[in-house]
């Protein structure tokens, strides 16, 4: 296993020690923080190894959320419903996908973007199903305190992040993520070769799908209560990306210190310049981008003590 | 000498652009086949058409008895058609071995990426990249990415090659250590189609020569008899190399 991997495992360990420190604060932080690493983990399948910009996070957490609302509705446990989700996603986004993926560049990103509208739209017209915009108000899980409650899904976020990190190291160490990678760089030569580049895309795609509908799912529960502009709201497409280039294009360990990294500026900000906090965090990701475009992986502690010693 | 490759009455047009007008042309096993021709004749239109990568609009291509006119590119190459690229086409960011090892890999369903490896390394001192191997293939020389482009070609285990102009832009040298590779090729077995402008290479390799002028087969049979046929020289070659080529022979 590759030291990068080892020492995302290392962090993860990290990040579930938690509990022991923080009280609910932190807490809610911590879940926040594992969503968004798993958003941005899975975009990373699709966006980073294969090279296609998808817009299409939101699409999957709002289907995410909505079925396992609707599940938990009909009586369904959490964990059912989390998984009917996933599995849901999968399969429907690898099918959209031999669709979607012949597009390239810009008119995949469109397309993927339309994605969320179209499910935004759906949900909201399907009135007697999900509330439309009124919303869906979620069953209580259980009747346990506010701090057991906040543990609880603290740790289902956590295992679902661990999975995904699971999952994206699989695929980078496996002959999935070898002809990502060859699609990214030259997906005409790709299928020269014999790579049947329509399937691969549509693996990448419905696995970048499957975790962040089960973290929509989970979402949905935590939150009690969803509805179409919040669940589809756009920036969940927009954040896995700016977290991605952030950390480091392709590199998992890179991608979820990148979300880590995201959400600790969003708080700090937004807790001191509360008027104008999306202006200030806007220009410290410009700024980011700029001076560090291969993202906080391309830090490596051995460059930095060399430009000491240079100093 | 079985046939392996037939194409009959083969039409491609992009809109209002004839490519390829009923070509009809059939290769044999273990023949190098010379397809020459002005630019824009439809040479790489035509590879482009047998390999699925753009279809024929109307006519039929056979390889090795089975229809694959409207076969999907990735299928083509699992069957055992390889080609070159006129303009090299590879993976920027692998190193050389990796872009041979991608060949072995998906054009051999159930291989695994160490067995395609070890194959990639034995096809790199084959065309004598060896000690570029963990090299980025975007450091080579352009000689070099046309022997990268080769072994990867090699490495689909082709029963049949197209090379696409392997040898424009290289030096002498170079040109002569390639056409020695390709006699190396055709000795071994492999049925080899070449898209080439440079005639002394053809006339040295090729068993046979095929001549395509605006989209449609011009003539096609034994070299001598092809380069002097009046409708070549005509179209492609020109009175003063028939004249030169008379006086020398």
């Amino acid at each position: 296993m590759r030291k990068s991997n080892i020492v995302l495992l290392i962090l993860l360990a990290v990040v579930a020690a938690l509990p022991l420190v923080g009280g609910p604060y932190a807490l809610r932080l911590g879940t926040i923080a594992c969503m968004y690493a798993i958003l941005a983990l899975s975009w990373n399948v699709v966006g980073g190894f294969a090279g296609y910009p998808s817009f299409a996070t939101a699409a999957f957490f709002g289907f995410g959320a909505y079925t396992t609302g609707v599940l938990l509705g009909k009586g369904l446990p959490l964990w059912l419903g989390v998984v009917i989700s996933a599995v849901a996603a999968l399969l429907v986004t690898a099918a959209l996908g031999a669709a979607l993926l012949r597009l390239r560049g810009h008119y995949f990103a469109i397309a993927s973007l339309s994605l969320v509208e179209v499910l935004r739209e759906l949900v909201n017209n399907a009135t007697d199903l999900t509330g439309g915009g009124m919303g869906l108000n979620i069953p209580l899980v259980s009747g346990f305190g506010v701090l057991a409650e906040a543990m609880f899904f603290f740790y289902a976020m956590w295992i679902l992040l661990l999975l995904t990190a699971l999952m994206v190291m699989a695929v980078a160490g496996s002959k999935l993520g070898f002809g990502l990678a060859c699609i990214r760089q030259n997906e005409t030569a790709s299928s020269m070769v014999g790579l049947n580049t329509t399937l691969y895309k549509s693996i990448a795609f419905g696995l970048s799908a499957c975790f962040v509908s089960a973290a929509g799912g989970v979402y949905a529960a935590w939150v009690h209560y969803i509805d179409p502009s919040d669940v589809f709201d756009i920036l969940y497409s927009v954040k896995p990306i700016v977290m991605a280039l952030m950390g480091g294009l392709g590199s998992p360990l890179g991608v979820a210190c990148g979300a880590f990294l995201y959400l600790g500026l969003e708080e700090v900000v937004w807790r001191n310049y509360i008027q104008f906090h999306t202006g200030v965090l806007g220009l410290i990701i410009v700024l980011l981008l700029l001076f560090l475009p291969h993202g906080l992986i391309s830090l490596r502690p051995a460059n930095l003590w060399r430009r000491v010693k240079h100093v | 000498m079985s046939e392996i490759l037939r194409l009959e009455n083969v039409s491609r047009h992009f809109s209002g652009l004839q490519a390829l007008r009923d070509v009809t042309l059939a290769v044999n096993g273990g023949e190098v086949l010379g397809l020459i021709g002005p630019n824009g004749a439809g040479k790489t239109t035509l590879v482009n058409t047998i390999c699925g990568v753009t279809p024929a609009n109307s006519g039929k291509v056979s390889f090795d008895g089975k229809d694959i006119t409207r076969i999907k590119t990735y299928q083509a190459a699992r069957l055992g058609l390889s080609r070159t690229f006129q303009i090299v086409q590879p993976f920027a960011e692998f190193t050389a071995l990796d872009n041979v090892a991608a060949a072995a890999l998906f054009s051999q369903p159930g291989q695994s990426l160490n067995t395609a490896r070890e194959q990639a390394m034995a096809h790199l001192v084959y065309v004598g990249l060896e000690l570029q191997a963990n090299q980025s293939a975007a450091t080579l020389t352009l000689a070099m990415r046309k022997r990268l482009e080769l072994a990867k070609a090699l490495a689909m285990k082709p029963k049949l090659l197209f090379l696409d102009e392997v040898n424009a832009g290289l030096n002498s040298a170079e040109v002569e250590r390639a056409t020695k590779l390709i006699h190396e090729l055709a000795a071994g077995g492999i049925t080899i189609v070449m898209i080439e402008h440079l005639m002394k290479v053809v006339l040295n390799v090729c068993t046979r020569i095929a001549v395509l002028h605006n989209g449609a087969l011009i003539a096609d049979g034994a070299p001598r008899e092809v380069i002097e046929n009046p409708a070549v020289v005509e179209a492609y070659l020109g009175q003063q190399y028939t004249k030169r080529n008379a006086g020398r022979g």
